[in-house]
């Protein structure tokens, strides 16, 4: 007979068994889904999770693809640690974008040391006032900061459009919908010849570090960790709850405009339609993945990037659509969430001996 | 200039059309949220409702499988978000928005051979009745049977939450789910009912879109309707006759960017298209400033998960 038991604590070591455990039934309910589709499930899997990242090349495009998530996943993490739901990051990563590739637009055609901290900088403020509005909604007019965050993503890349079809349009561009490049000093510089990983990752390693020592040594930290625990608690305890908010959203909006940065200032070079493939929205998932912890969130991005490189590699081999990328995005966050049952439940076997 | 008083009612009557979506899957929502359960997977599960009718309809070529198995795929689906949420007490943000990524990935996949293929005509009721009172006429008449089920639906959403024994024992649930359960009634098997009823509204509202607004496949064509179904939720304050009257501004948006770009207004088309999302913030800004208003009539337990130690 099978028992269920609620824990009197949760259980450490399987908070941090469970993304493994997630991550395994998404490859088997995965295998599953292909077997279904008419393929071979062992060769789709191959051919999804092994063949991307097989080369020099394929690592390299593995770390491309991590970084963005990496780095908006640090920044939600901030957000959902204390309670607040930002998943409009994808708009925050586009409208980074925007402000960072006018600034790099500014500077069409000239050279100089100053220009790309600049771009960067651009970028980051960028993705924090876009990150602003619902943070400020929140805290003085009691707006559902999911689903304003969440509609400023639209409005962001209905803006994007505007710009790059517009205004901004290439003039020289045959009405492609694409600006001008940006001049070499507005790039991020690449780190290896022939491959297109570029210097964002160590933004997105520097966001690592600062977000680990801000969570587990200074007093925001523990007040973001109360204030996920229990907003009662945190308001008895006196802490600013707007004030918190606000940075929280400043932080993550910052992270998610780096993200954009990286995105059209690397080895692309200039702004266009499409800069993100729902890096903003996959990066949720990354967050919970990682447990909201940093270092796990490395990991998380590694893997959820493989899904990405995997979904292209299967489409080109094997000619499976290209979305089952997305559809092992949402496993993983349902099998994740549905294994968390086992931090606060066990399950006893009780034998028929009596 | 001599506007034909039948124009008018033709806008009109588009606009109560683009409403259809948002009034049938926010009073599906609607209920889900009365029971206190949040589901964001609304998104997700129109969707999956607009593929899963277009699919049957040119498989099968039958209008009423379709219809109702696109129901039946909303149904499935949100029974994910119910076992996940309900039995397994996961949280509800993250579970919803986990169902909208899976719900846009899966259509897409299912969808790739629907791509270009042409829809079929949904009969529409009282075609020649039509022309025969000015500006009402078109208003009333010549519309799909799903069409009127809309605009019925916030009316029965609201006598049934008001005058029925089930709609009480919903309402209960929602706003407290301890006494309702120290009355005996099963809290779990409650809510559980709400989501699937949530997801079989949600995939009507699909259906609707891919069957008879724009009878044809296109990805992600819900656009973030999903959301401003949400949104209407809040925006009625968990009424569902206010949800008729957001419903309608909605659709009217949409509707007067299509008719300024006819007539050349000069605004960018972007921004036209962006005023839907716009306005869907401000109206929550100017709905939500009151927090005394919006806390009295939020179902007290939304969102919360319910466990019931044995």
């Amino acid at each position: 007979m099978i028992k269920i038991v609620k824990r009197d604590q949760p259980s450490r070591a399987i908070f941090f068994f469970t993304p493994v455990l997630a991550i395994f039934l998404t490859l088997v309910a995965g295998g599953l889904i292909f077997f279904i589709l008419g393929f071979k499930p062992f060769e789709a899997l191959k051919f999804f999770f092994i063949v991307p990242i097989a080369d020099k090349y394929g690592f390299s495009e593995l770390l491309l693809k991590a970084t963005p998530l990496c780095l908006i996943a640090i920044g939600l993490s901030f957000c959902f640690k204390s309670n607040n739901w930002n998943i409009g990051a994808e708009g925050q990563l586009t409208f980074g974008a925007i402000v960072s590739g006018g600034v790099a637009l500014l500077f069409y055609e000239q050279e100089g040391f100053y220009i790309l901290p600049l771009v960067i900088l651009a970028g980051a403020i960028g993705g924090m006032l876009y990150a602003s509005i619902p943070a400020i909604l929140k805290t003085y007019f009691n707006t559902n900061e999911i689903l304003v965050s969440l509609m400023l993503v639209y409005v962001s890349k209905l803006i994007l459009d505007y710009l790059v079809v517009g205004p901004w349009s290439n003039p020289e561009g045959f009405n492609f919908p694409e600006t001008r490049q940006f001049s070499d000093s507005a790039k991020l510089p690449l780190l290896f010849e022939g491959l297109r990983i570029h210097a964002g990752i160590f933004l997105a390693l520097a966001a690592v570090v600062i977000s680990w020592f801000v969570f587990y040594k200074t007093y925001l930290g523990f007040q973001m960790k109360v204030s996920g625990f229990s907003l009662k608690t945190a308001r008895y305890a006196g802490y600013k709850g707007k004030k918190m908010i606000i940075l929280v959203f400043l932080i993550s909006g910052a992270c998610a405009g780096l993200a954009g940065v990286g995105e059209i200032t690397g080895p692309i070079g200039q702004l266009h339609r499409e800069i993100s493939p729902d890096y903003g929205f996959t990066a949720i998932i990354v967050a919970f993945l990682g447990r909201l912890h940093p270092v796990g969130i490395i990991f998380a991005s590694l893997v959820v990037a493989i899904t990405y490189l995997g979904a292209e590699t299967a489409q080109i081999f094997m000619q499976i659509p290209k979305y089952t990328g997305q559809v092992f995005q949402g496993m993983i966050l349902f099998f994740l969430l549905a294994s968390d049952y086992l931090l606060f439940f066990k399950i006893k076997f009780i034998g028929s001996k009596k | 200039m001599i506007i034909d008083i039948n124009f008018i009612g033709l806008i009109i009557a588009s606009i109560m059309a683009s409403a259809v979506p948002l009034i049938l899957a926010s009073c599906g929502e609607l209920i889900t949220e009365r029971s206190g359960v949040l589901n964001l997977g609304v998104e997700g599960m129109m969707i999956i409702g607009a593929i899963s009718g277009f699919a049957l309809m040119t498989v099968t070529g039958s209008l009423i499988i379709a219809i109702f198995g696109a129901m039946l795929a909303g149904v499935l689906i949100s029974t994910i978000f119910a076992f996940l949420t309900q039995t397994l007490i996961t949280n509800h943000v993250a579970t919803g928005l986990a169902l909208t990524i899976f719900g846009i990935g899966i259509s897409a996949m299912i969808g790739k051979n629907f791509v270009g293929i042409p829809g079929k005509e949904f009969p529409v009721l009282f075609e020649s009745l039509k022309d025969t009172i000015p500006l009402i006429g078109p208003i009333l008449f010549g519309h799909s049977i799903v069409f009127y089920f809309a605009f019925a639906l916030p009316f029965i959403t609201s006598y049934f939450l008001k005058k029925t024994k089930i709609g009480l024992i919903v309402r209960a649930v929602g706003d407290s789910p301890d006494s309702a359960s120290n009355q005996g009634i099963n809290v779990r098997l409650v809510r559980y009912a709400c989501i699937l009823y949530g997801g079989a509204m949600s995939g009507l509202a699909g259906a609707y879109l891919s069957m008879i607004y724009t009878p044809q496949w296109i990805e992600n064509m819900t656009g973030g309707r999903g959301w401003i179904a949400l949104a209407l939720v809040v925006f009625s304050t968990w009424n569902p006759i206010k949800i008729l009257i957001g419903a309608m501004i909605f659709g009217g948006l949409t509707i007067i960017q299509f008719h300024m770009q006819a007539i050349g207004v000069r605004i960018p088309v972007q921004f036209l298209t962006a005023l839907p999302y716009i306005v869907t913030i401000i109206v929550l800004v100017v709905i939500s400033r009151d927090s005394r208003k919006i806390r009295l009539s939020t179902p007290s337990s939304l969102g919360k998960s319910f466990h019931k130690d044995n």
